[in-house]
C-alpha cells in the first residue's frame, strides 16, 4: 500500500533515501504486529506513522531503532545494511513518551551520554552540551536532576541528548501525550523548527491526528499492523482511499447508497429516495451495489426541508462549542449520527427536519465492507 | 463530620489494643534489657540490684570475640557471594526466556523449604564422606545457600519494576551492553542490591540451626558461642550481649536509612 509518488510531496534532494524499510514485518508468538512494509523516507522529511493502539506503528519504530529484530525483510539507513546492526550501532536518537532521562544524571551528564560514548573529548563534549542546551533554551538547567524539571523541561532535555549525537534519524515516540494541552502546542512548534532548520530526517509516531496534519511532511495512517494510506497531510484529509483513514483523520459523514451506474470520471447512485451524480476524486470506483459514500462535514450544506437532491435528516442534538455549533442529525441513509458545524447563532433546534446537501465534487465512494473502524 | 459514641469507642479500642500487639512484640526486648541490668549471677526477674558488669563480661569473653569476628567474617564473604551469583541468577530469570526457568526458580526458592538443620546437616554428611576439612569455607557454602533466596528474590523484585525504556535510550546513544549495565542498569538498581546485601547479612548473622552442624571450636559463629556460654552458665551475660546486638543492628540501619531511604530498600513504598 505504499504511494510512494505522492504528488504534493515537495521534491526533496535526496540522492538515496534517509531510510528504506522493505518487507519488514514482526509477529509476537504467532500475533503478527506488523505485516511486511515497504517504505522510503525522503532525506529530512517528517513522516508521521498515526494509528490507533496496537496498530504497529511502535513495533515499525522499534524496529527502525533496532530495539526488535524483523522477522522478514531489510531495513536500510543511509544506503547501509542495517537488518542485523545493534541499537548502539545505529546512531538514532530517540524522544521517548517518558523521556526516560537517566535519573542519577543531571541534565547535562544526560546530555552528553551520547558523546562519552563516542569518546568525544571532554572540552567538545563540554561545548556541544551547551549547545545543545542552547538549542531547547535550558542553558540554565545543566546541573539540575531530571526530577526537578517540569515535563516541558524533560522533553526538551530528551531532545537535547538525542540531538547532539547529530543522529542520521530522529524518532519521536508519542512524546508530546504527557503534556498539557497548551505546552504541547508550544512544543510542537518549537520541535518542528528545530528539525526544520536541522533538516532532521525524523519520524514521529503519534496516535493524534491533529499532531500528525499540523506537523508531517507525509503521513503513513495505520491499522491492524499495515500502512492504509500514505502521503501528504492534504491527501490523508480531502483524499482519503479507504473509510478507515475517511473516519480516522477528521471528521466523516458516512452514508449508506447504492451505486448505479460509474463512468471514468462520474457516478451515479441514490440514497434512500434522493438520486446523486457525483465526481469523486478516486480512481478506483467500487462495482455498482450497495456502497458507503463519505464526505467531510465542511463539504456538506444544511437546507430546507424536502429541497430537492438533499437528504432528509432530523435534528437530534446541537452542540455548542463558542465560536460554531455542532448539529448531530439522525438521517435513515446514514448508519451513524450524520454531523454538521454551523454558526452558533444559526443552529437549528431539535427536532427540526432538514436537507443534506452533498457536494457533486469530493466525496469518496467506498466499497460497503470495506471495514469498520 | 460529629463522632458518634462507637465511632470514639473504636477509636480507643483500637488505640489500646495497637499499642497491646506493639507492647508484645517489644516485651521480649524489654525483658532482656531490664535483665542485662540485674547484679545476681543468675537470670532472676525481676532484678532486686544493678551493675554494668554482665557488660564488661560479655565484652572480655574471648569466645564472644572470637564469634563475632567468624560471623562477620562469614556475613561479609557469604553475602558478598550471595550478592554476586543472586543478582546474577535473578537477572537471567528476569531478561530470558528457557526452557527450564521454573525449574531453576524452584530450585533457587528450594531453601525456603528445606528447614536450615537440613541444609546444615547435608553440608555435614557430605563433608565428612568427601573428607573436607571443617574450615570456614563450609560455613559460608550454609550460609550461601541459605540466604540466596532472599537476595534473588529482592534482586528479581527490583529488575521486574526496572524502566526497560532506560537502557533502550542508553543503547541508542551509542552504549554498548557492558556499558548500559555498567552505567545505567546497575546504578539504578542500587536500592535492590542494597536490600539484597542487607537480607543477606542479617540473615547469615543470626544463622544459627545449620552453622551449628558444621562449626567446630576454631570457627564457631557468633550465636553458636552465645549458644555454648548459656549452656555452661546461667548469668545474664547474654542479656547484656543481646542488647548490644540490637543497638548494633539498628544503628546499621539507620546508616542505611540514611543514604538509602529504608522505605526504598525494603521495597514498602
Amino acid at each position: 500500500m505504499s504511494n510512494e509518488n505522492s504528488p504534493s510531496v515537495p521534491p526533496n534532494t535526496p540522492q538515496h533515501p534517509a531510510v528504506q524499510i522493505d518487507g519488514v514485518g514482526k509477529s509476537f508468538a504467532g500475533t503478527v504486529a506488523l505485516e511486511p512494509v515497504w517504505l522510503k523516507i525522503r532525506q529530512g522529511e517528517f513522516l508521521t506513522l498515526l494509528g490507533p493502539s496496537g496498530c504497529g506503528k511502535t513495533t515499525l519504530l522499534n524496529l527502525i531503532a533496532g530495539f526488535l529484530e524483523a522477522d522478514s525483510g531489510e531495513l536500510f539507513i543511509n544506503k547501509d545494511l542495517v537488518t542485523q546492526v545493534p541499537p548502539h550501532q545505529r546512531e538514532i536518537g530517540i524522544v521517548f513518551q517518558n523521556y526516560a532521562l537517566f535519573p542519577h544524571m543531571t541534565v547535562a551528564q544526560n546530555v552528553g551520554y551520547g558523546l562519552r560514548t563516542r569518546r568525544v573529548s571532554k572540552e567538545e563534549t563540554a561545548e556541544r552540551v551547551r549547545e545543545a542546551l542552547a538549542l531547547v533554551k535550558l542553558e540554565d538547567f545543566a546541573d539540575r536532576k531530571p526530577n526537578q524539571l517540569s515535563g516541558g523541561q524533560q522533553q526538551r532535555v530528551a531532545l537535547a541528548r538525542a540531538l547532539v549525537i547529530r543522529p542520521k534519524v530522529l524518532l519521536l515516540d508519542e512524546p508530546f501525550s504527557a503534556l498539557d494541552r497548551n505546552l504541547r502546542t508550544a512544543m510542537q512548534v518549537e520541535l518542528k523548527e528545530i528539525q526544520t532548520r536541522l533538516g532532521l530526517t525524523t519520524v514521529f509516531v503519534t496516535h493524534d491526528q491533529s499532531e500528525a496534519l499540523s506537523m508531517s511532511d507525509r503521513i503513513a495512517v495505520m491499522s491492524r499492523g499495515q500502512i492504509r494510506q500514505i502521503g501528504s497531510p492534504t491527501d490523508i484529509y480531502d483524499r482519503p482511499q479507504n473509510q478507515f483513514v475517511s473516519t480516522f483523520v477528521g471528521d466523516a459523514n458516512l452514508f449508506t447508497a447504492t451505486l448505479v451506474e460509474r463512468s471514468e470520471t462520474t457516478a451515479r447512485l441514490t440514497i434512500g429516495e434522493t438520486a446523486l451524480q457525483l465526481e469523486p476524486y478516486q480512481t478506483d470506483l467500487p462495482d455498482p451495489g450497495p456502497v458507503t459514500l463519505f464526505a467531510r462535514p465542511e463539504q456538506c450544506r444544511l437546507t430546507q426541508a424536502g429541497q430537492p437532491g438533499t437528504i432528509p435528516a432530523t435534528v437530534a442534538l446541537t452542540v455548542y462549542q463558542g465560536s460554531y455549533a455542532e448539529v448531530h442529525l439522525d438521517c435513515a441513509a446514514a448508519d451513524n449520527r450524520v454531523m454538521q458545524r454551523v454558526p452558533a447563532n444559526e443552529a437549528p433546534s431539535r427536532g427540526t427536519t432538514v436537507g443534506i446537501a452533498l457536494p457533486t465534487q469530493g466525496p469518496a465512494i467506498y466499497s460497503l465492507n470495506g471495514e469498520a473502524q | 463530620m460529629k463522632k458518634s459514641p462507637l465511632d470514639h469507642l473504636l477509636d480507643w479500642s483500637g488505640r489500646i489494643l495497637l499499642t497491646l500487639i506493639l507492647g508484645f512484640v517489644l516485651l521480649p526486648f524489654i525483658v532482656v534489657l531490664i535483665a542485662s541490668f540485674n547484679d545476681s549471677a543468675i537470670l532472676s526477674f525481676p532484678p532486686k540490684s544493678w551493675s554494668l558488669r554482665w557488660y564488661a563480661n560479655a565484652i572480655e569473653y574471648r569466645d564472644f570475640g572470637k564469634g563475632l569476628v567468624n560471623s562477620l567474617k562469614i556475613a561479609a564473604i557469604g553475602a558478598t557471594f550471595a550478592m554476586i551469583a543472586g543478582a546474577g541468577f535473578a537477572y537471567v530469570l528476569n531478561r530470558y526466556e528457557f526452557s527450564l526457568k521454573t525449574l531453576l526458580n524452584s530450585i533457587l526458592m528450594s531453601p525456603l523449604i528445606i528447614p536450615n538443620f537440613t541444609i546444615g546437616l547435608g553440608l555435614l554428611i557430605l563433608s565428612t564422606a568427601a573428607s573436607l576439612p571443617r574450615s570456614i569455607w563450609l560455613v559460608i557454602g550454609v550460609h550461601v545457600i541459605i540466604v540466596l533466596p532472599f537476595v534473588v528474590r529482592s534482586v528479581y523484585v527490583s529488575l521486574q519494576n526496572f524502566e526497560r525504556r532506560y537502557e533502550q535510550a542508553a543503547e541508542s546513544l551509542g552504549a554498548a551492553p557492558l556499558r548500559v549495565l555498567l552505567t545505567i542498569t546497575l546504578p539504578l538498581l542500587v536500592p535492590g542490591l542494597v536490600s539484597g546485601a542487607l537480607f543477606a547479612v542479617i540473615l547469615s548473622f543470626n544463622e544459627f540451626t545449620a552453622s551449628l552442624f558444621v562449626v567446630n571450636q576454631r570457627t564457631q559463629t557468633f550465636p553458636v558461642a552465645m549458644y555454648n556460654y548459656v549452656r555452661e552458665y546461667a548469668d545474664p551475660t547474654l542479656a547484656a550481649v543481646s542488647v548490644i546486638y540490637v543497638i548494633v543492628v539498628a544503628a546499621l540501619l539507620l546508616v542505611v536509612h540514611k543514604f538509602f531511604r529504608l522505605e526504598k530498600v525494603l521495597n514498602v513504598e
